[in-house]
Formats: C-alpha cells, sequence, structure tokens
C-alpha cells in the first residue's frame, strides 16, 4: 500500500509539474482588439474564456469577414502581438506532506506534517502573436518566458478550403479542440489552474501521455457552420515535446459539438470527444538507459466522454464527463514483452471522472466562477490497490475584474481560492492528501 | 457639464422610448431595450460610443465611421430615403454586419439579443417615438439577366451619371471620388463593383434593386426610385452584377457610352 502511494505520489508530482509548467497563462489578444477596433467584450464572455462571437472568429482562421481581415488593409504601425503576464500573491498549503522528523537530518525518519508558503510571484510573460499571413491563412504562435522560453503554441491554418467552411487544416503544434480550453481557463492558481480529468492517468500508470490539456504536435482538420463544430487531429505521441518523441505512434483526437438557441436564455452546446492512442511500455536500452524514440511494445488507451455548455441568461455552466481507460500493461507499468510480471488480476484501469464549472457575468467587467471536479477509480490495473486509490475531488471558488478593458489593453483583478483533496494519498498515513490555493493579483494584456 | 447634459438627455430617451415608444418586434421576438443596453455596452459601445453617436473609443481609427444613431439615419433600409427603416432593416444590418467597413456580422448573438439590440438602438433617437418607419418599397419579380438587358444597363449607368462616382469601369474611381464625403462630412469612397466584394445593404438582385431605390441615406448615394422605372433598374443591376464577372463582361465587349 504504501509503496504504491509513494509511487503514485511521485507519479502525480510529475503529472502536476509537467502540467503547470507546460499550461501557461490563458491569453486574450488585444491585438485582435486593436486590429478590429472591438473590445475584448465583443469576443470574451471575460477574457480569456470566450464567448460565441470569439469562437466563431477562432473557427474562421482570426477573420470577421469584414475588410480589416487582410494584412494588406493594416496600417504600417500595426503589430499584431500581445503580451501577458500576472504578477500575484499567493498561498499554498498541504496538510499532509512527508518530511524529516527533525529539519535536515534525513536519518530521523519521515513523518507527515503542514506545510505552508507563500508570498509574492510572478507567473512569466506570455507573448502572443497571431493573425492572418494573407486571406485564408492564419497563425498562432505563442512563446513562454519565464526562466526559460518555450513555445507553448505554434500552427499554421489554411481557412475554408475549397471556400467551404467545413474544410480548415491545421498543422504545428496547437491546442487540441477540447470541450472546454484548458488554455483559456480562468483560474491560474497552483492547485486549481487545471483540470484535472485532462491530466488524469490512475496510480502505477506508467502511459506516456500526459493528457488532452496540454497543447500537442501534429495535424487537424475542422469545421463548422453556426451551429455545428468538429475535428479531427493526428498528433505525435510526444505530448507536444519538440525533438524525438518516445516512439513512431500517432495518437487521434476527435471532437463533435452542436449547439442550438434557446431563446431568451441563450446558445446551448452539447459535445462529445474522444482521444485513442498507444503509449509504449519498453524502450530499447543502452547500458540500460532507454534510447530515446524507440519506445516499443505500444498498448493502447482512450480518453472519451460528453460535454455541455448551457447559458440561463447571465448564469452560464460547463458539465464534463470523462471515461479513460489504458491498457493492463500500461496500468501496472509492466513491459509488454515480459508479460510474467504482471501482477495476478491485473487488468486494464477505467475510471469516471467529471466536473461543473459556473460562472455568473453580470456585465462585461465582472465575472464569479466556482468549480468542483471529481475523479472515481471504477476499476484498479491490479486488484491489490485499494479501490479508491486515485480518486480526487477537488473545488475552487474566484472571481475576475477588468476595471481597465478597452481595444488596446485589459488589466483584471482576481482571487481564487482552490482545494484539492487526493483521496487516501497521503505518503505515510494513507489518509487523505489536500492541498490548498489561495492566489490575488493583476492579470493584465496589452 | 456636457458630459452630465448627454447623461440626462439620454435617460430622458430611454424613458420616452419606455414610455411612447414603438414596439419593436420581429416575427414573434419583442425587443427589449434594457436587456438590448446591456448587449450594446458588451458589443457595440467601442464603436458607436456611450451615446449612440458613433464616437465611440475605436471611432478616430474607422473608416467609414460608425453610424450616428442619435441621427436615425440609416444607410441600409427597405423603406424610401428620408423615411426611418423598419425593425427587420435593422436586424438584418446587425445580423449580415456592413461589408466594407469595421462593422462584423453579429449572426454568432441570439436572434432574441439582436431584437434587444434593434430596440436598444432605437431609444437614441426621438425620431424613433415621433415618426413611423417609410412604407417599404416593392420590388417586382426580376427578368432573366441577357445581353441585351445588360447593354442597356451599361447605358443607363452612363446616362444616370452612376460614372461620376463609381467609375466608367466600375471600380469606384470616377472623377467626382475623391471629393465625395458623408453626411457627417467624413471622407466616402464609392464602391468597387468589379471586386466581387458583398455589398454593403445584401448581396442578392434584390438586395440591389432595393438599393437603388432607397438610394443610401447619408452618404452620397441618392435614390433613383423615379428617376428609372422598375425595368431600367434591373437592367442596372444586371449590368453591375455584370463587373464582377471579369469573363463575361469581357465576352459581351460592353462599351461605355454617352460620357
Amino acid at each position: 500500500m504504501q509503496k504504491w502511494s509513494l509511487r503514485w505520489i511521485g507519479l502525480r508530482c510529475l503529472i502536476s509539474a509537467v502540467a503547470i509548467t507546460s499550461i501557461q497563462s490563458a491569453y486574450g489578444i488585444p491585438a485582435f482588439a486593436r486590429k478590429y477596433g472591438l473590445p475584448c467584450s465583443a469576443c470574451h464572455e471575460a477574457w480569456p474564456m470566450l464567448n460565441n462571437f470569439g469562437q466563431r472568429f477562432k473557427d474562421n482562421g482570426y477573420q470577421l469577414g469584414n475588410d480589416r481581415d487582410a494584412p494588406i488593409y493594416q496600417e504600417p504601425s500595426y503589430w499584431p502581438i500581445t503580451f501577458r503576464t500576472t504578477p500575484t500573491w499567493h498561498r499554498e498549503n498541504n496538510n499532509r506532506q512527508a518530511v524529516d522528523a527533525v529539519p535536515g537530518n534525513p536519518s530521523s525518519g519521515l513523518v507527515e506534517a503542514s506545510v505552508t508558503t507563500s508570498g509574492f510571484d510572478l507567473n512569466g510573460l506570455d507573448v502572443v502573436t497571431a493573425g492572418t499571413l494573407y486571406n485564408n491563412i492564419s497563425f498562432f504562435v505563442q512563446p513562454f518566458i519565464s526562466s526559460s522560453i518555450s513555445v507553448n503554441q505554434a500552427w499554421v491554418r489554411f481557412d475554408n478550403l475549397l471556400h467551404s467552411h467545413w474544410l480548415n487544416f491545421k498543422m504545428g503544434k496547437f491546442e487540441l479542440d477540447q470541450p472546454i480550453s484548458q488554455e483559456r481557463s480562468l483560474t491560474l492558481n497552483n492547485t486549481g489552474a487545471v483540470y484535472y480529468n485532462y491530466f488524469f492517468t490512475p496510480p502505477g500508470d506508467h502511459n506516456a501521455f500526459v493528457g488532452i490539456g496540454l497543447p500537442q504536435l501534429g495535424v487537424e482538420l475542422s469545421g463548422h457552420n453556426n451551429t455545428t463544430r468538429y475535428s479531427v487531429a493526428v498528433v505525435s505521441d510526444s505530448n507536444g515535446g519538440t525533438g524525438l518523441p518516445t516512439n513512431q505512434a500517432v495518437d487521434v483526437y476527435a471532437n463533435f459539438n452542436q449547439s442550438f438557441e434557446a431563446p431568451h436564455l441563450g446558445w446551448q452546446q452539447v459535445g462529445v470527444y474522444g482521444f485513442f492512442g498507444e503509449s509504449p511500455t519498453y524502450f530499447q536500452t543502452s547500458g540500460g538507459t532507454p534510447v530515446p524514440g524507440t519506445g516499443q511494445g505500444n498498448r493502447g488507451f482512450y480518453r472519451v466522454g460528453a460535454y455541455g455548455h448551457w447559458y440561463l441568461q447571465q448564469f452560464d455552466f460547463y458539465t464534463f464527463f470523462m471515461h479513460g481507460f489504458d491498457d493492463a500493461f500500461l496500468g501496472n507499468g509492466v513491459p509488454s514483452n515480459q508479460p510474467a510480471l504482471l501482477p495476478s488480476g491485473a487488468t486494464g484501469p477505467t475510471w469516471n471522472g467529471g466536473f461543473v464549472e459556473a460562472h455568473y457575468n453580470p456585465n462585461p467587467r465582472w465575472i464569479i466562477l466556482g468549480r468542483y471536479e471529481l475523479v472515481r477509480m471504477s476499476r484498479q490495473a491490479n486488484p491489490n490497490i485499494l479501490s479508491t486509490n486515485g480518486n480526487l475531488d477537488t473545488w475552487t471558488v474566484g472571481y475576475r475584474w477588468y476595471p481597465i478593458m478597452s481595444p488596446r489593453a485589459g488589466l483584471a483583478w482576481l482571487q481564487e481560492y482552490s482545494r484539492l483533496n487526493n483521496i487516501g494519498a497521503a505518503p505515510l498515513s494513507g489518509k487523505d492528501d489536500i492541498h490548498s490555493s489561495y492566489l490575488m493579483g493583476f492579470d493584465f494584456d496589452f | 457639464m456636457a458630459m452630465k447634459t448627454k447623461v440626462v438627455g439620454t435617460a430622458l430617451l430611454m424613458l420616452c422610448a419606455a414610455a411612447f415608444g414603438q414596439e419593436t418586434r420581429i416575427g414573434k421576438l419583442v425587443g427589449n431595450a434594457k436587456h438590448g443596453k446591456a448587449l450594446y455596452t458588451r458589443y457595440c459601445i467601442f464603436c458607436h460610443g456611450p451615446y449612440g453617436d458613433g464616437r465611440g473609443e475605436s471611432a478616430p481609427y474607422l473608416d467609414p465611421k460608425p453610424r450616428d444613431f442619435t441621427k436615425a439615419v440609416f444607410k441600409c433600409r427597405s423603406t424610401p430615403s428620408g423615411t426611418l427603416p423598419l425593425d427587420i432593416d435593422l436586424y438584418n444590418t446587425i445580423s449580415r454586419g456592413v461589408h466594407a467597413s469595421g462593422m462584423p456580422s453579429w449572426k454568432p448573438l441570439l436572434k432574441q439579443e439582436r431584437v434587444d439590440l434593434v430596440a436598444y438602438i432605437k431609444t437614441f433617437s426621438t425620431a424613433f417615438q415621433e415618426e413611423k418607419p417609410g412604407t417599404p418599397v416593392e420590388i417586382p419579380p426580376e427578368p432573366p439577366s441577357t445581353p441585351e438587358s445588360i447593354q442597356r444597363g451599361a447605358q443607363l449607368f452612363q446616362t444616370m451619371n452612376c460614372w461620376s462616382c463609381h467609375g466608367k469601369d466600375g471600380r469606384g474611381y470616377g472623377p467626382s471620388a475623391a471629393t465625395l464625403t458623408d453626411s457627417k462630412g467624413n471622407p466616402i469612397t464609392p464602391f468597387d463593383f468589379t471586386s466581387g466584394s458583398t455589398f454593403k445593404c445584401g448581396d442578392t438582385d434584390s438586395d440591389m434593386f432595393r438599393d437603388l431605390v432607397t438610394g443610401l441615406d447619408g452618404t452620397p448615394m441618392p435614390s433613383f426610385g423615379s428617376a428609372m422605372t422598375a425595368d431600367q433598374r434591373w437592367d442596372v443591376v444586371h449590368y453591375i452584377r455584370s463587373l464582377s464577372n471579369h469573363k463575361l463582361h469581357a465576352k459581351l465587349k460592353i462599351e461605355p457610352v454617352g460620357q
């Protein structure tokens, strides 16, 4: 039990680290507002969350269909670039962190203790440049600058192929057409910035795939009309990482949604999605060290589900459901060329998860939000693992206030509190491992 | 002080609209100006301004300038020149957008929301409380477009002096083009018929026919309602349509006449 817990914590830490360092703060793009003379609120319910008009603009390759679309009409002084940064103060707490009984003395043994840290912080700098290279050729490049520079997204898209909204082709590193955009999450704090379902893998699982929340490298075909959208992406099995992928496999992601108008309430949207992939279970090694890109013994996994976005005038809420499955070899971390290592009764782990996120948006300058998310294991990879191991509950509340919102810049003041309960995952006691975050600060975009 | 006056003025206008104003109705949908105001604040205010006078924060950067709703003068109408538009005219403009301007299509908004916006836009001018909209112009059935019809249209294009603004070849570079201004004195460019672009007030032949009858109020484009017969207007429509069909135009070898 303890062994599994420690491995689970290690894996969770890895996933959290990947998620938090890979998921840059989301963005609004004042460069578009400058170009079109529109306020942030034209495209964003509350930036960075898109409204229906903004989604159509994005789907149409950052084109409104009026005479201000083409770069040829831009003034020479127009520079399609946006900067975003978030100076904050935040407090983090973990109620049962394993620490040395005597600080500084590793031989004193481990005990669980509540650990709290706090202070001022800066969430790096997002740079976004995006727009149209030419009529019906759009692009998006998003470097992220912190202690190092990384490229969160970089893609080019050929829009309206054969004069059809149904054919748009994208290539590069891009955010999958997620049911609810991770990149456009309204929350920024350490505990509540990510949708956990997007990154979940069960305890002891060795699936190399981190989650649909990460931008991925590949190609995407998408299409839309006023009410229907689809996208199909084929992506490298590399979690968006550049250089050699883990193996030669490609994964497939598909999303379909349908909107309909509810008079006096707003647009309602329902959709289904699925990610189907393979992950290596072992590598060729050289002196015991895995050779990059040589993953072998692929085994399958999938994430499927349904979602909705519901408007009740100034209220709106997301509902999201996911069912996940990983092959038994992935779930048990056993190379597929050594099936004898599988524990007795080993099977592919399955789980269900979901969240509800509600927003109250009385006017373009205010948004209040709340989210509750959970994951429940329905079948463990190893029957010896406690059935609840891996379950989690998390909730977040917060608000964003936009005192400055113009076609030139945006400034938001925000406060958030999040709490995450990893059920039975405390490293030593096996009790609930609870993390909490409080964050306040400015989010500005210009 | 001026600001206060404007705020009070706007509030009074809204009160009047509520007390005496025409109901805004499109089909079964009834507009709600209060809801429309919230939408206007979210989507429209930066161009059209808080008082609807077209002086929004982005207005200096836009060409053509945003519509001044306080004047109750609208380009795209189904009603005769100098009269108020129907609710459906304003609704269609919001839905369609105005091509070759900064005004995008707001079709992504709910139908009800667009009707609410119409209701609110009407509160910016007392004209909607004092006058009734004009009677919509009739659009007779369109005859087939033939080489003869196009040729007659080409002649009318010359004799009606369309070319003085739109140019002999319809490219928008007529001799008067450089001097044209809208009703607020802002420079305005005649439409380039060869561009194949969507027309400002709708892209069907019927829309073009209607524009010839109603004119585009607030611009130098006059009404040709009494200057031409219905058949003649259809001929002009066919000719204008041929200008963006370069192959057809070349094949027909239409020559400008009567210059």
